[in-house]
């Protein structure tokens, strides 16, 4: 049965299922980061959920906002690198744009994946094309914005989607930014490894909210 | 590839283990500050401030090059990882004097968009920050988008020169000026022959065939200009340092590497290649730079910009003139590095 919204509390257990597939993950995470980067990316998001946990298991928050500006506020601080730097600002900037929201629903999330991309090509100069997430996030945020009315489970399930097929697009892009860009022609043919983050949370996000 | 075998805990708290160690080694001189910060104890009030920082697994640098006459402070990330925006703030905050902090780093993606963010919480406290990065890599970017190089062994020099400067600056504008010039005038070349492993996972930081070396290779194992066959020393040093003075001669922003420049040449391991090669190495680069006319003013040699058991050297030049020379002449001291005044031999 599709769920119109989530609650506060059932987008924090969201967010919890995200951060132990995430955990669970780690092993694709660093196989894809060897690839292309220094092989950190695994650990590091594996530290910053484990850090997510803590601050969301049995915890009461007032908003939806504050359960995502945990999130991004966790890893920020744990993680270090790029990727806590801009996970950190994803989380943060699209929490902080859902306001005194109580509920998660199609206008949140497209509010939510729109706001959080554009703070992250703010924060890291990277636009859609360098192979970064931001190739995962961008047609997320793009699909979003057209399910705006849809049930939330429907919603985040075409983000999902749209996420995946970025993810998959980032492998024929050239990387211009952070540590693979010395790559080249050569990092054609891989995909971005916080693309495969993005797509990861973005589908655990729609099985959550599937029920 | 075999795991290797490492003296650890935890794997997750490696970096929090190391850095207390290093306060031990540091005997009182320095303290752990907030998450995971060092500053040096006694910081004189009015001082333009020194703050180093990156991802740790680099020992000794970047922490351990706190110390006397080098940097007040240093924020230590994770392995591999920068310093959290939460760890620059604290670690910015213990080290501000009132006159401001220059942080001094390497160029990379996450270093840079962290300490931006810990810029921006320190500047909401109103201490006032300047950042100078460090782009010594000659084989990560061209001459005309130095910008974009990697910051690599040439820290060493840099920092010592700017820590140096920092003694006496009148301003934090002053202080950046010569970490500027420093840094201009520091150029790096470097090989990687076996990769480093990456604590946590043991999985090695990059892959490359047994036969070749990767020419100008990053300290992480970034891919370098390229996949060259192993070589005897007496091939390979003079055409890394042939990338060395090709950089300088290109470079519209410096006069080229000639007779009558004094320099200080650092001689580094990336961990595994032992004191012997970097020994033999350093021997052909003073033949290679006497024969250009260029005097070694002074030397570094030693694994002091390391990628755990990562084996390979680079050779880093750092043009001295009447402004740097009095610098590198003061005595310093920290786990990274210390030299007496003066020069070897001076």
């Amino acid at each position: 049965m599709s769920k119109d919204n989530l609650t506060i509390n059932e987008v924090r257990d969201m967010m919890l299922s995200v951060a132990d597939k995430i955990i669970e993950s780690e092993p694709i995470l660093t196989d894809a980061d060897r690839a292309l980067g220094d092989g950190d990316h695994g650990v590091g998001m594996e530290r910053g959920m484990t850090a997510v946990k803590e601050a969301l298991s049995d915890k009461e928050f007032p908003t939806v906002a504050k359960v995502f500006q945990g999130v991004g506020t966790a890893m920020m601080s744990t993680m270090g690198g790029a990727s806590g730097a801009i996970f950190g600002t994803f989380f943060r900037s699209g929490g902080k744009s859902l306001g005194d929201a109580d509920t998660f629903g199609g206008e949140q999330v497209a509010s939510f994946f729109q706001e959080g991309v554009d703070a992250v090509m703010a924060r890291g100069g990277a636009k859609p094309g360098d192979k970064t997430m931001v190739d995962a996030l961008a047609p997320a945020a793009d699909k979003a914005k057209e399910v705006t009315s849809s049930p939330v489970s429907d919603a985040l399930a075409s983000v999902a989607a749209a996420a995946e097929a970025g993810k998959e697009a980032s492998k024929d892009m050239i990387a211009t930014m952070g540590r693979a860009k010395t790559l080249g022609e050569k990092s054609i043919g891989k995909p971005d490894a916080g693309a495969v983050s993005v797509a990861i949370i973005a589908a655990t996000m729609s099985d959550y909210a599937q029920g | 590839m075999t795991k290797m075998k490492k003296l650890i805990n935890d794997p997750l708290k490696v970096a929090d283990e190391l850095v207390q160690g290093l306060v031990d080694a540091y005997n009182g001189e320095c303290k752990f500050v907030g998450s995971r910060s060092i500053v040096k104890t006694d910081i004189p009030d009015g001082k333009v401030a020194l703050l180093v920082g990156g991802g740790s697994g680099h020992e000794p640098i970047y922490h351990g090059l706190v110390g006397r006459n080098l940097a007040d402070g240093a924020a230590c990330g994770d392995i591999f990882a920068a310093p959290p925006p939460n760890i620059v703030f604290e670690a910015t905050e213990e080290v501000d004097k009132g006159k401001g902090v220059l942080y001094l780093y390497g160029n990379y993606a996450g270093d840079v968009m962290n300490f931006d963010i810990g810029a921006e919480l320190s500047d909401d406290e109103d201490i006032e920050v300047e950042t100078v990065l460090i782009c010594d890599d000659v084989c990560s970017a061209p001459p005309t988008e130095k910008g974009k190089r990697r910051g690599v062994a040439g820290l060493v020099p840099i920092v010592k020169l700017a820590g140096a400067a920092s003694q006496s600056a009148e301003s934090l504008q002053e202080l950046a000026a010569v970490a500027k010039k420093a840094s201009l005038q520091t150029r790096s070349v470097g090989v990687s022959m076996t990769p480093g492993s990456i604590p946590a996972t043991g999985k090695p930081t990059f892959e490359i065939d047994e036969d070749k070396i990767g020419l100008g290779m990053g300290i992480h194992g970034e891919p370098g200009v390229a996949e060259i066959p192993m070589a005897s020393a007496d091939e390979l040093v003079p055409k890394m340092l042939d990338l060395l003075v090709e950089d300088f001669e290109k470079d519209e922003d410096v006069a080229a590497l000639g007779a009558g420049d004094e320099v200080v040449l650092f001689v580094n391991s990336l961990g595994a290649t032992t004191m012997m090669e970097l020994l033999i190495g350093l021997k052909i680069a003073k033949a290679y730079l006497e024969e250009r006319g260029v005097t070694i003013y002074d030397t570094i040699v030693g694994p002091l910009v390391t990628c755990q058991e990562m084996s390979g050297i680079s050779f880093s030049v750092t043009r001295l003139d009447d402004e740097l020379k009095p610098l590198w002449d003061m005595p310093c001291q920290s786990v990274c590095y210390s030299k007496m005044e003066g020069r070897y031999g001076g």
